[in-house]
């Protein structure tokens, strides 16, 4: 299984023109909107909005949107499960009240994937620091930090065959599978903390601690394309609430 | 002495000229240590010279490198002595020194090439727009013609590593200093490496001190030779020195026995790769013989080592275990990676190529009693067998000390000695000499000869053209990846 | 050479003291990110435990430790102001990213909790790192969690429930979150993976 957060440089798709904060501020729109409705029309709405953009963040192929997408739809399909099985409610009722949770789940994650898959991660720390005054220190340690996650997938596996080459598996035991599950996360955590440390190390060596004001060489711009952006953002959500009303579904659940 | 001004404005970076160090005396404790870690060391380097500082592990080559780069934090340790750069205490925030370190992967931050090389510009003020234009300059002092755009995650290890030389550069740094910058590459990466170095500090615009395990191949490099030594203080090596010649292990050459582990066409594939990790391979592991398999990266040495370990179900072809081999097994029929993981390390030991990966307890003793427990021997025994190999390796003094504390060359042993411990009658090493330095690399390569007497089969992945010629009987050069 | 004089080292200037070095952001973010993807798979675990508590649904409480663990450990580790915060928010969006059943509210639960973990060591004016602190920060961030929980989730239950999930919730992180965090401390201390820390120096 690949990893989602897998990080590089984004391939340019029509979604990495829009700058990182006018596409956190849509985010944050569509989120305010989707956790007050308690309903099936508006995540509905949403997600047929946010699915439109899959193709502009270069995920065509549906072997790319479910690489991306299948830690989503395990919590999905998994909450949906548990509301049609043991909700309180019956038939009909308790299959529509299930869809409106997986579809809030997806309408709600999906944003966020649609970022990462349009935006190198360096390209939002910049957003952040230039536009936002995000603290450049806490950006671009974190940046380090999640730069470390595909090769900790990687490192997972090899500690797993380590693990089994010690003569150490689970077997039909679930109690030693939970113990090799925990040890082999130990493992990786120490490796982890030793590896950070010595990015950290390396990133001191070449200044990153100097207490300069640091420069930016790439800069980021914010251009009328990032209004229009934040603005369409907040037009279909008007739209979804419209159509909840009107049909009579809206049913806001933080109320 | 001075303290430090924050925010004294920006670094300078019209190029501050070769440093000159001067250490008198000078010691370093960590604050984790009762031993220092190097102490009484004078020494001079005039500005421009290129110095390869040499010594045994543990004689604190890295804790200099780092005390010259000014990274040795105040509250980690003990100083002793004069140490200076320059006149004044090394001082980052005024001036730039270039800086590589063993791992790339480690060191890269940022996720394209030339916001990599630009992120120590940015981080000492550098205004944006003479930002590229020193990029563009350090890419091309080290050779690096793949393109400021190019995704540092897709480079090899010897590209990535000639890039963070490159970002070490761009600030123009009056010292360079290198810790094991080749340790984790192959002969090939290293080689590019070097030459990027040569090629970067050709017009002694930098004084250069270099700590590396494979001190032959830098001497063309270097003016001068410095030994660290264990106890404290340096011998300076005269020109022409030439470091002892490696210790060959004495071994007996065995008649091929029973072949134990045969590879039928095993193949590999990662689901969805367009092409295979490994092409088909026909390969038999006679009792008594090692075998040794070398080849470009990228050929599948490694994932050739997993299968015939019994880790990895190979996609094409078969791994077959001899009767000799699965005797005592419940079931008999089934292919080494179907056993249960008790009876693999019973009869095929694995040593990784990154010890830590391996251990799992918190003490070397316990580390040791493991396999031997886990396969059924009584307390006493596997507390006999954890006492013998202790003593055998060395590692006695250490019984009770952390695995993942002890020193590179200590972790490897320890890790050889478990996948004894089961006694098994396969070994399947991946890279055991990787990053050792002459005595470790010594230890180990005697360790294994040993191993060979006893009618086992070792198979030793390896880059180490030295291991194929102290232990191989065998050799099996995989080829280069052929196109789909 | 007799015994040179002794001092500590000044050679270097890094950050101020008692502000956060470089190593101290790294490793908080990376605790973040990891317990991210660690909340992720609870998530999942959690949705599918839950038919289990059908008859009595707070008695679920008894996992939620694993959902602050990194607002303790993370302090304990680095002892730095605002770890808490930091790693909890780190971990929240990143087990966003990957898609959790709650959605971008991770986020902000993610904020109040490490606010609140923040405010176990605070008491001590961010200068002790040990049990009191640990079992303090784990219970108020529990009870932050629970009252979230019963504001967003759960406002019909009756007071009886109610009360039982707050209990179960603080008694769950402070043992899972405070007991295991000083345990995972001392773990990964032992195994020298704090040597740049001071949560991992003892002289030997």
């Amino acid at each position: 299984m690949s990893v989602p957060l897998a990080l590089g440089p984004a391939r340019p798709v029509p979604l990495s023109a829009v700058n990182p904060v006018a596409q956190l501020t849509a985010i944050v729109v569509v989120t305010v909107v989707l956790l007050v409705s308690g309903d099936l029309v508006t995540p509905s709405v949403l997600l047929v909005a946010e699915l439109a953009l899959l193709p502009a963040a270069g995920l065509t192929r549906p072997g790319d949107v479910l690489r991306r997408t299948w830690p989503l739809l395990l919590s999905a399909a998994g909450v949906a499960w548990v509301n049609v099985a043991f909700g309180s409610l019956d038939g009909a009722e308790a299959w529509v009240s299930g869809a409106t949770w997986a579809l809030r789940v997806v309408a709600l994650a999906l944003p966020g994937i649609l970022l990462v898959a349009s935006t190198d991660p360096v390209r939002l720390a910049d957003a952040l620091t230039l536009h936002w005054r995000v603290s450049t220190r806490f950006a671009y340690g974190a940046l380090a930090a999640l730069r470390l996650v595909p090769l900790l997938a990687a490192e997972w596996e090899t500690i797993r065959l380590a693990r089994r080459a010690r003569g150490v598996d689970g077997g039909r035991n679930p109690v030693a599978h939970v113990r090799l599950l925990a040890s082999t996360a130990f493992g990786l955590l120490v490796g982890a903390i030793r590896r950070g440390s010595r990015l950290a190390t390396a990133m001191d060596a070449r200044g990153f601690d100097s207490g300069i004001t640091r420069t930016n060489a790439r800069g980021s711009r914010l251009r009328p394309l990032d209004a229009w952006v934040v603005a369409a953002a907040v037009a279909v959500c008007a739209v979804a609430v419209t159509a909840s009303v009107l049909t009579g579904a809206w049913s806001p659940a933080l109320s | 002495m001075a303290g430090p001004v924050p925010g004294t404005g920006p670094v300078q970076h019209d190029g501050v000229g070769p440093a000159a160090v001067r250490l008198t005396g000078f010691g370093f404790r960590h604050a984790s240590r009762r031993a220092w870690a190097v102490r009484d060391v004078d020494l001079r380097i005039e500005p421009g010279q290129r110095v390869l500082l040499a010594g045994a592990s543990g004689a604190g080559k890295s804790t200099l490198l780092r005390a010259l780069g000014g990274l040795l934090e105040p509250e980690s340790g003990d100083v002793a002595g004069e140490l200076t750069v320059d006149g004044a205490v090394p001082d980052r925030r005024r001036r730039p020194v270039g800086m590589v370190f063993q791992d790339p992967d480690s060191q890269l931050v940022m996720t394209r090439a030339g916001d990599d090389v630009a992120f120590g510009l940015e981080n000492t003020g550098t205004p944006p727009a003479l930002i590229w234009p020193a990029v563009d300059t350090a890419l091309d002092a080290v050779g690096f013609d793949l393109g400021r755009e190019h995704a540092t995650a897709a480079l090899s290890g010897g590209q990535k590593q000639r890039l963070v030389l490159a970002g070490a550069l761009a600030p123009r740094p009056g010292l360079l200093l290198l810790d094991e910058p080749t340790a984790q590459l192959d002969p090939d990466g290293a080689a590019l490496v070097r030459a990027a170095v040569n090629r970067a500090v050709a017009d002694r615009s930098a004084t250069l001190v270099v700590v590396d395990h494979d001190v032959e191949a830098w001497l063309p490099l270097v003016d001068r030779v410095v030994e660290l030594l264990p106890g404290g203080g340096t011998v300076e090596h005269p020109s022409g020195w030439r470091p002892a010649p490696l210790r060959m292990p004495a071994r007996r050459v065995h008649s091929p026995g029973e072949a134990l582990l045969t590879a039928q066409a095993a193949g590999f594939a990662y689901r969805g790769a367009a092409r295979p990790a490994l092409a088909a391979t026909d390969v038999a592991l006679p009792a008594g013989r090692t075998l040794a398999v070398t080849g470009p990266n990228g050929t599948g040495k490694s994932t050739l080592a997993l299968l015939l370990a019994g880790l990895r179900a190979p996609s094409t072809g078969r791994v077959v275990a001899s009767p000799a081999l699965t005797a005592g097994l419940r079931r008999p029929g089934l292919p080494p990676h179907r056993w249960p993981a008790v009876e693999l390390a019973n009869r095929i030991g694995t040593v990784f190529q990154q010890p830590e990966h391996q251990f799992l307890t918190g003490r070397v003793r316990d580390e040791l009693s493991l396999g031997p427990l886990r396969s059924g021997a009584g307390a006493a025994q596997a507390r006999a067998t954890a006492e013998e190999l202790l003593e055998r390796l060395g590692l006695a003094a250490l019984a009770d000390a952390n695995p993942f504390t002890l020193s590179g060359g200590q972790q490897r042993r320890l890790s050889v000695a478990t996948a004894l411990a089961t006694a098994p009658r396969v070994l399947v090493l991946d890279e055991p000499t990787f990053g050792q330095d002459r005595e470790t690399w010594a230890e180990l390569v005697a360790l294994l000869a040993e191993q060979q007497d006893g009618n086992r089969a070792l198979c030793l992945v390896t880059h180490d053209a030295a291991v194929v010629t102290a232990l191989a009987d065998d050799v099996l050069t995989l080829g280069a990846p052929v196109p789909a | 050479m007799a015994e040179p004089a002794v001092r500590p080292s000044d050679a270097a200037q890094g950050a101020p003291r008692g502000g956060w070095r470089t190593v101290d952001i790294v490793v908080t973010a990376v605790l973040g990110v990891a317990f991210g993807v660690v909340f992720w798979a609870w998530g999942l675990l959690w949705a599918a435990t839950g038919p289990a508590f059908g008859a009595f649904p707070p008695g679920q409480a008894f996992m939620y430790g694993v959902w602050l663990l990194p607002a303790v450990l993370a302090p304990l580790v680095v002892r730095k102001p605002g770890a808490a915060l930091f790693a909890e928010l780190i971990a929240g969006i990143v087990s966003a990213l990957l898609g959790s059943a709650w959605g971008s509210l991770v986020i902000v639960y993610g904020l109040l909790q490490g606010l609140a973990g923040e405010l176990g060591f605070a008491a001590f004016g961010w200068r002790r790192y040990s049990w009191p602190q640990a079992l303090l920060a784990a219970a108020l961030a529990g009870a932050t969690a629970a009252g979230l929980d019963l504001y967003n989730y759960y406002p019909d239950w009756t007071p009886g429930w109610m009360t039982t999930y707050t209990a179960l919730i603080v008694v769950s992180t402070v043992v899972i979150a405070g007991l295991g965090g000083m345990a995972l401390t001392r773990a990964l201390a032992a195994s020298g993976a704090l040597s740049s820390f001071a949560s991992g120096r003892t002289r030997v």
